[in-house]
């Protein structure tokens, strides 16, 4: 054995060769059967993708690096259910190019954030933390209550779409009027928005004021969004209580 | 650089920087706005720059014929200083955003200087600008001592140090403009994914070229680990940032894994980053720099055969660790935690067998502050490697994920272990590369290495207690089955330890200035050159 390696020594290729070999086998069979997700990881009926508008929340969590101190990821211990709520499926970030979930929590975990809070405390909290959360860490993001730039939006959703995302060519040639539509649900535009997204979706003015549309209204509607995409998490939870 | 190439070369270098600002202007004029333009202007401004100081020099006098019979160790010393230059980036950044962590009101009402923005500009500029730089910079040295050869050309490393610089400037420019594509140690953009490719190969290229080139039967440890390092990390690298770009001509993308894919990819990128960029290649200097400077052989020759092996094979198979109780397949997690457990035993291989090589030298580990970065860097190896095993086990995990704990065992990894062994190679370099016996302080260097040491220990002990204490309180009940503490309990309850993990930081930092100072009055004055030479006189290409 130490004879091969003495001469494996002595020939640069064989040592690239056996490096590759060496360095693959583990990525192989932990990465490979997950190419196999379709079949192994069962998708709610209930699953539904992230609006335009949420998109663009979602974008704007990515740019501020918001997942550097939280978590998208309930782990299935039981003070995490008693502390966020049911654990977090695989299937309910099938959708999510990328995955956020996270590996620090500096502050709590948001994957069960949607609809714990109302808009106002997300916008005061967004806007200055300490103002209703005192003993809060968490930076100040002033900046976004400035307008949202909805101008790659239908090229995000054609580009989801070809890595899978079930959105059809309307909700692509629509995403920028159905992202203003879902923060004004009083305009025409809302029927729109209806018959491609259902009623699911909530649909309001979420940083307060429906004549603008802010990136504030993005994150909220975002941040709204997060664990509702499907109830399938509460409905395999209640399953297994009883 | 200009006065050590040809007249051939330098007109090579001045072909590659017109074509660098053409690739610039190409990018800055179809992307118009956003990050992508800004990094279309910096690289036409780069081009521009290199373009106009190889076409002054063009007809300088031509460096000496003899140049082929000696190292070519001007690529290590720009090397050196870009390690340096992105110390005092990464370090600095990273003791800001602690100190915002105790004081969060002291952030500027500005985008770019937020706590989220600013986090991966530490990560990436230790990861990539300290570590990277040191490993490029130190894998030219080795690679050519222990193969008694020069360099294959003299063009080759020059792209290789710029264009990686290159990438680490868009990186972090590109957080700062919210650019990112969120992946942890891999939020770069695509089109700065890609350059790296290139600049890779470019890189893999020269050092098989070189190798081909040797004048010695073996290739020595050193290079295994350097080679393990380039190959692993390419694979690792575009395998995580397979990206689909909204449109070509913006910097936004989206990864082509999902949800529990991407969450498998990203931490078997994530893991071996910490493996083979963190690990592997510092292994390599490792393995050249303390026998060097302790005047020992290395301990056991089988040993390093083992544990060069052991840690290529296992460590590719750990990254599941880092999504235990989550949503992925239970099976995965496993394996991932096994295979943590047995990766203890090459890693002290490792480190045991550069103890062992100290053994008969232990009066120069009092002496010499040099050779005491590299005793206590191998020692920071072990009990890293220990906790990394141990933190990999379900139930230890279960109170030691998300928390300040993860935080600190990186930092004992990094702070203790990969600075201290750059800190090592770059006092034994910078003297021996300007042909002098020693640094210009060595007080200097002793200061440092106790100013380390301390910033080191109070880091990682406040975050040992940081993360301990946050994970109890948040699985804590009370007498009624209900939870004793609400999360912002947990958040004021960090206060007293991120003051002094800033406190830690801030010592390891000033360290590290004192030794940027030290190594730029040792290389100030300097005139002469290495003085060792390659065994045989190299043929011109």
């Amino acid at each position: 054995m130490l004879r091969l390696h003495y001469n494996l020594e002595k020939i640069s290729m064989g040592l690239v060769a056996a490096i590759i070999v060496a360095a693959s086998v583990g990525g192989l069979v932990e990465i490979a059967p997950l190419f196999t997700i379709d079949e192994t990881v069962e998708l709610p009926d209930d699953l539904r993708p992230h609006t335009p508008l949420e998109l663009a929340g979602r974008e704007i969590y990515i740019r501020e690096g918001c997942y550097a101190c939280h978590s998208q990821m309930v782990r299935s211990l039981a003070d995490e259910l008693d502390r966020y709520g049911p654990y977090s499926l695989a299937s309910e970030s099938a959708y999510d190019h990328p995955m956020l979930w996270g590996s620090k929590r500096t502050g709590p975990d948001l994957a069960r954030l949607g609809e714990k809070y109302s808009d106002d405390w997300h916008v005061a909290h967004l806007t200055d933390p300490r103002s209703v959360v005192p003993a809060s860490i968490m930076p100040a993001y002033p900046w976004l209550a400035r307008p949202l730039d909805t101008g790659l939006l239908s090229d995000a959703l054609a580009a989801l779409a070809r890595l899978g995302v079930p959105y059809d060519d309307a909700m692509i040639a629509a995403a920028a009027a159905d992202a203003l539509a879902q923060s004004r649900p009083d305009s025409d535009a809302m029927e729109g928005f209806l018959e491609r997204y259902g009623e699911r979706p909530a649909a309001r003015a979420f940083d307060g004021d429906p004549s603008r549309l802010t990136e504030l209204d993005a994150l909220v509607a975002y941040l709204q969004s997060l664990g509702t995409l499907t109830d399938a998490p509460h409905r395999i939870l209640a399953e297994g209580n009883r | 650089m200009t006065a050590t190439l040809t007249v051939s070369e330098r007109q090579i270098g001045l072909l590659l920087s017109v074509l660098l600002a053409l690739m610039g202007l190409v990018m800055a004029a179809v992307a118009r706005h956003g990050a992508m333009s800004v990094h279309g202007v910096m690289a036409v401004g780069l081009g521009l720059v290199l373009a106009f100081r190889f076409g002054g020099a063009l007809y300088d006098p031509a460096p000496p014929a003899d140049r082929l019979r000696h190292y070519y160790d001007a690529p290590t010393r720009f090397g050196i200083v870009m390690t340096l230059v992105w110390a005092m980036i990464g370090m600095g950044v990273g003791v800001w955003v602690a100190a915002l962590l105790y004081w969060p009101e002291a952030t500027p009402l500005w985008p770019a200087t937020s706590f989220g923005r600013l986090r991966p500009v530490h990560t990436t500029g230790i990861i990539f600008g300290f570590g990277g730089n040191a490993l490029i910079a130190t894998s030219f040295h080795v690679l050519q001592r222990t193969s008694r050869a020069r360099l294959a050309d003299s063009v080759s490393p020059w792209v290789v140090l710029v264009g990686y610089n290159l990438f680490c400037a868009w990186a972090v420019t590109g957080y700062l403009m919210g650019a990112t594509q969120s992946k942890e140690y891999a939020e770069a953009e695509w089109y700065a994914d890609l350059w790296l490719v290139v600049i890779w190969v470019t890189y893999f290229a020269l050092y098989l070229r070189t190798l081909a080139r040797r004048n010695e039967p073996h290739i020595y440890v050193a290079n295994w680990y350097y080679l393990a390092f380039i190959l692993v990390v390419a694979m690792l690298h575009i395998v995580n940032n397979l990206a689909l770009p909204v449109r070509l001509t913006v910097a936004e993308s989206f990864p082509v894994w999902s949800g529990v894919q991407d969450a498998m990819v990203q931490w078997w990128y994530g893991h071996n980053a910490v493996a083979f960029f963190l690990t592997a290649g510092f292994l390599g200097m490792l393995y050249y720099f303390l026998p060097v400077r302790s005047g020992r052989p290395i301990w056991s020759y089988r040993l390093s055969i083992v544990s060069f092996w052991g840690i290529t094979f296992f460590y590719i198979w750990v990254g599941s660790h880092h999504l235990h109780y989550t949503a992925l397949p239970y099976w995965a997690q496993t394996l991932g935690m096994t295979f943590s457990v047995m990766l203890l035993v090459p890693s002290w291989a490792s480190a045991g067998n550069a103890i062992a090589t100290l053994n008969g030298a232990w009066h120069k580990v009092r002496d010499d502050a040099t050779l005491r970065f590299m005793f206590v860097a191998a020692v920071f190896y072990g009990l890293s490697t220990f906790e990394g095993s141990f933190l990999a086990i379900r139930p230890v995990n279960s109170l030691s994920h998300y928390t300040d704990w993860t935080v600190g065992h990186v930092h004992s990894g990094t702070l203790g272990w990969v600075a201290m062994i750059v800190f090592g190679a770059i006092y034994t370099l910078v003297p021996q590369l300007g042909g002098k016996a020693e640094m210009a302080s060595p007080r200097a260097v002793e200061w440092h290495f106790w100013l380390a040491v301390a910033g080191t220990l109070i880091y990682v002990v406040s975050m040992w207690n940081a993360g301990i204490t946050q994970g109890l309180m948040w699985r804590a009940y009370d007498e009624n089955g209900a939870l004793s503490y609400s999360f912002v309990q947990s958040v004021e309850a960090m206060a007293p330890y991120y003051l002094l993990r800033t406190i830690g930081g801030g010592l390891f930092l000033t360290g590290a200035v004192v030794c940027a100072w030290n190594c730029r009055a040792t290389m100030r004055g300097a005139t002469g050159e290495a003085t060792d030479r390659p065994l045989a006189a190299q043929p011109a290409e």
